[in-house]
């Protein structure tokens, strides 16, 4: 199953390659991974996205928590929580496709960020299924280029993830 | 050596300024080191020259980064304190990876220093630069690249701090040249915290009383216990447990010692190639108190046919990710064994009167009288020769005449088993070997560790003519520091496991497993100024034996000639479970 892993660790050096290194020794997945420095600059902030049976996202829960860097760990899917991620789509935009990604971006409540003579540029937030069904909505001929942050996880209500 | 004044430094430092490389070397001693093993280099030359000017620990001069690491891990092994090791960059550093790797493996506490090229060096791919952070990355506990000479202390204290905790490990401290030459202050931290890492002790006191009623409910209760007792130091309160209790005990390869051998109740050593009787008990019991131990592949053999006989698992163990890492727990008990196993001695005594934990005698005689049977098998009977020397037989003797007290190294191999064997443990910490690696290499380095942490003890390198050699040049460390080891080594001319392997599974197609073009090893040993004694008849094996620990200042190296082809017994074949063991006489051999 599909999980979304949160993490709190040491703003340090390495740390990061530490926690990607753990995935790729011990043959876990890695969907996406995103992380930035919290309002605490002391802590980074984690999000993975993995998958893979109880036991085994049991064994990556224990062996983040194993990492000295790592201060805190939360498998979101253990509650209610909010994922979203972040897209930017270029897309054709030349006679009949111009009006077209205009419509497409409305419908899927994107914002055309960037406009020029043959192309648009879409930024779209959502969760990934979100997302992904707005690439398989597109005509693939249409897109040039898309970028994607990978998902990030916040639990609902007062469930939080803090020091 | 002392009152040298040599101030080559081109800072001069103030009064209470310090270079960094000073204090790294006060670090180890506030640390109470005492023995440190490396090897020089570029990167490393300041904190040499801080060592030449104290007298706080002994520096140990190995002839490879490798044994540096393996004496550090052996010293730690055989005593429980932290070893250290110091290597240069580059070069340094790769050859200590495999040391420190075996260390991991077996949760061996260690600090290791390893130089590095200046800071304004890295990333320019210096001379003799390599990342050492990110090479040893998945090899350590944890490690730290020093930037700032003020860091040093507090760093090194953390390294400490982190190894020898929790499940211990090894702990890497990248320093680069520049930062041992800058100035700063010297100030020890008294102690150290950190946010992120809380190991736990004390084990759940609910979890801890439904393990001894289960246990005492049970009708074919066993203990399996692993490297973590003796790592955790918790042999005494293991011991008084199942006394207590009264149930059959088995061990891993990395726990023999933490339960006397000698004890009616200790099945053997367990797995690949474990004892008949510990075997099938792991097999057959109804409930399983491991502790310790990480149902490793190599002790529980095919999982699934481990599984296929239900029983309840109760699992100690400091490491929560050991916990259903391969087998499903039913009662994890996350905690340091010697605490948990107190608390639980504690439970029993206090609940005497109301008779809550009080085994079921029936069931129990019952049950060792299943294991009798088992044992009758006598699984570890040999075809005893007078023409040639059959390495069990070497083993044995070697028991008898230490008189099983010996500290005991060995490398990895046929030899190794056979010294799992039949030299009965009975003391924790006696027992040295690469279980989790299995490093071919380690044995004589071991055996230089332990040799000086405990100067007046026998201390006997039980090795194969193939390990040895991946570490003879140690040959020349043990005669400077006059190391008085004795080296058992089997040679039968093979690299024996291989080509025990190679027989079964291979049709006796032996591919590379001959180890041709042997030395003299006799003049090998007198070449360092050793004492060499080769041993080709089974009647002279004891003789030869006594002369060597009778020569209690030298390093002997005795060179046993033995029987090529012998295979170690009983065996469980790679994808078995652990009731489908080969035993010797399946394959015909006669005596049994
Ligand atoms: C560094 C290393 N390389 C290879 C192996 C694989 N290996 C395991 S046992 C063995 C043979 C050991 O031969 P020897 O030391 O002569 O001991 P014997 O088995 O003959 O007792 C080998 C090659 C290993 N364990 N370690």
């Amino acid at each position: 199953m599909r999980h979304i892993i949160s993490l709190l660790m040491e703003n340090e050096a390495g740390a990061l390659s530490r926690v990607a290194g753990l995935f790729s020794a011990r043959g876990y997945n890695i969907e996406s991974l995103t992380v930035a420095p919290t309002e605490d600059p002391t802590l980074s902030r984690m999000t993975i996205v993995t998958s893979g049976s109880d036991a085994v996202i049991e064994q990556i829960i224990k062996q983040l928590n194993k990492l000295i860097d790592v201060v805190k760990v939360l498998d979101l899917n253990d509650g209610k929580f909010i994922e979203r991620e972040l897209m930017l789509v270029k897309v054709k935009a030349t006679g009949n496709f111009r009006e077209e990604m205009k419509r497409m971006s409305d419908i899927f409540r994107g914002r055309i960020i960037d406009v020029a003579d043959g192309s648009f540029t879409i930024e779209l937030t959502g969760s990934g299924s979100k997302l992904d069904a707005f690439i398989e909505s597109l005509d693939k001929a249409a897109i040039l280029e898309t970028v994607r942050t990978g998902a990030s996880g916040i639990g609902r209500g007062d469930r939080i993830l803090k020091v | 050596m002392a009152d040298t004044q040599k101030t080559t430094d081109s800072k001069q430092p103030t009064a209470k300024q310090m270079t960094g490389a000073d204090i790294l070397v006060r670090c180890l001693h506030e640390e109470k080191v005492e023995y440190v093993f490396g090897y020089p280099g570029g990167a490393v030359l300041h904190i040499y020259d801080a060592i030449f000017k104290q007298d706080g620990f002994k520096h140990i001069l190995v002839r490879h980064e490798q044994a540096a690491l393996h004496a550090a891990d052996a010293y730690s092994r055989s005593t429980g304190k932290v070893g250290v090791a110091l290597v240069t960059s580059g070069p340094g550093a790769t050859n200590a990876v495999t040391g420190i790797a075996t260390a991991y493996m077996d949760s061996i506490p260690m600090v290791i220093i390893s130089g590095q090229v200046p800071t304004y060096a890295i990333g320019e791919d210096a001379f003799q630069e390599c990342d050492t952070v990110g090479i040893t990355r998945p090899c350590v506990k944890h490690n730290f690249l020093v930037k700032d000479v003020r860091d040093i202390a507090a760093t090194m204290k953390k390294a400490f701090y982190v190894a020898a905790s929790g499940r211990p490990g090894p702990v890497l401290v990248d320093i680069p040249k520049d930062i041992t030459a800058d100035l700063c202050k010297f100030e020890y931290p008294e102690s150290v915290s950190l946010r992120s890492y809380n190991p736990v002790t004390k084990g759940h006191l609910g979890q801890i009383k439904k393990a001894l009623k289960l246990l005492a409910e049970a009708k074919r209760p066993m203990v399996y216990s692993g490297g973590g007792v003796v790592l955790g130091d918790a042999s005494a309160h293991l011991i008084k447990l199942v006394q207590a209790m009264g149930v059959p005990i088995t061990s891993t390869l990395m726990g023999l010692g933490g339960f006397p051998a000698s004890d009616e109740k200790f099945l053997g050593m367990l797995g690949m190639h474990g004892t008949y009787e510990a075997n099938m008990a792991m097999q057959e019991c109804d409930v399983l108190l491991a502790v310790g131990a990480r149902f490793d592949d190599r002790v529980i053999g095919n999982t699934a046919h481990f599984l296929s006989n239900p029983r309840t698992i109760i699992h100690i163990d400091i490491d929560p990710s050991s916990i259903s890492k391969r087998v499903k727990i039913d009662v994890p008990i996350v905690g340091d064994v010697k605490s948990v196993l107190a608390d639980m001695n504690e439970l029993i005594a206090t609940e005497k009167a109301s008779n809550q934990f009080v085994q079921n005698t029936t069931a129990l005689a019952a049950w060792f009288k299943q294991i009798e049977a088992w044992r009758s098998k006598k699984c570890l009977n040999f075809a005893q020769s007078s023409e040639v020397i059959k390495p069990q037989y070497v083993i044995q003797k070697l028991h008898e005449v230490t008189k099983g007290e010996a500290f005991v190294t060995s490398d990895v191999g046929q030899h190794q088993m056979w010294a799992a064997q039949y030299y009965k443990f009975n003391e924790p910490r006696r027992w040295i070997n690469s279980g989790g690696l299995g490093t071919m290499g380690v044995g004589l380095p071991y055996a230089m560790g332990v040799q000086l942490a405990h100067p007046n003890a026998q201390v006997a390198c039980v090795t194969g003519e193939g390990s040895i050699q991946m570490n003879i040049q140690e040959l020349s460390t043990c005669a400077q520091y006059h190391l008085p080891i004795k080296v058992i080594m089997l040679n039968n001319r093979y690299l024996g496991m291989v080509r025990q392997w190679q027989e079964f599974f291979y049709e006796n197609r032996y591919s590379e497993s001959y180890m041709d073009s042997l030395p003299d090893f006799v003049k090998l040993a007198e070449a360092y100024g050793h004492v060499g004694m080769q041993i080709t008849k089974p009647g002279d094996v004891e003789g030869a034996l006594k002369e060597a620990f009778d020569m209690k200042s030298r390093f002997v190296f005795l060179d046993f000639i033995t029987d090529q082809k012998e295979n170690v017994f009983p065996m469980i074949q790679n994808g078995k479970g652990l009731s489908e063991m080969i035993l010797a006489n399946d394959i015909g051999a006669e005596d049994l």
